[in-house]
């Protein structure tokens, strides 16, 4: 469960990405592909290699998506609702958990990257309950 | 039988020559403790646990730490050879130590991210891969005993 604590740390390491958010994104979908190559499998209609256009603009969704979470803690299960029913019915990505695991992986490696000694363990610990939070809502439809 | 590029290899030793591993061992255990609370429970005899900072300055979390890591040290001078190298530890965390495997990639994890904040930049997407590949190696060495 976030606490306000974890809540204010999360928005607090998302200000401090000061319009960095889209590299962010397309760094971690990156690292994810290099870090666990079966994830792949989900975007075979992609040009998969570095840097590419497809690759930054889908960072830049899943970033966008995650900071419309953000400003939304208080009712994660509303704000990504629409993609709960896109991940569920249309992408039908495999058990949430696993895919969303090893973004959510990556997406905490380029934060730290990014954040050094900045990426307190408060920090990682809240921002790891943020990212099981929301693969959770994006769960709740599988079935 | 696994196979290591040499550039694996590289990545790795490259990186390993550079990791305190006292400090980074510390670090890496203490934030399990934190990130996942109910890991706490295999280590009830460590004193005080009650928050972060309780956690971080805990010098048997401290000792413990350094040892986990030590013994990571160990995998690397056996990449070739993990599932030997792990074999009796792998014994002691099913029989002695009833610790759930799923904790050692948690563990594989979080070592990762404290890398990452450590190196920063260095800590390249190429880098990250070789050793979350490492990690993923050594908690499946750590579990092959389990019965």
């Amino acid at each position: 469960m976030l606490t306000a604590e974890d809540k204010k740390l999360i928005q607090q390491v998302w200000g401090k990405l000061g319009g960095c958010e889209e590299e962010v994104g397309a760094e971690a979908l990156w690292r994810m592909f290099s870090s666990y190559p079966p994830t792949k499998t989900y975007f075979p209609h992609f040009d998969l290699s570095q840097g590419s256009d497809q690759i930054r603009g889908h960072g830049k969704k899943v970033v966008a998506a995650l900071g419309n979470a953000i400003k939304n803690l208080d009712n994660l299960s509303q704000a990504l609702s629409e993609l709960s029913n896109l991940h569920a019915y249309n992408l039908r990505v495999d058990p949430p958990r696993f895919p969303l695991q090893f973004l959510a992986q990556c997406l905490q490696v380029a934060l730290a990257v990014r954040l050094g000694k900045e990426y307190t363990p408060e920090v990682h610990s809240a921002v790891d309950k943020f990212m099981s939070a929301v693969a959770a809502v994006l769960a709740e439809k599988y079935r | 039988m696994v196979h290591w590029t040499a550039e694996e290899k590289a990545l790795i030793a490259g990186l390993w020559g550079k990791v305190n591993v006292e400090e980074c061992g510390a670090e890496a255990l203490a934030r399990l403790l934190i990130v996942y609370p109910w890991t706490q429970r295999f280590f009830s005899d460590f004193g005080n646990l009650s928050s972060p900072t309780a956690i971080i300055g805990n010098p048997k979390v401290r000792a413990h730490g350094k040892k986990v890591l030590t013994s990571f040290g160990d995998a690397i001078k056996n990449l070739d050879n993990l599932k030997v190298t792990y074999s009796k530890l792998s014994e002691l965390h099913c029989d002695k130590l009833h610790v759930d495997p799923e904790n050692f990639r948690l563990l594989g994890d979080i070592l990762i991210i404290v890398l990452a904040a450590h190196f920063t930049k260095d800590f390249t997407p190429a880098c990250q891969a070789t050793w979350q590949k490492l990690v993923g190696l050594v908690a499946h060495a750590l579990a092959r005993k389990y019965h």
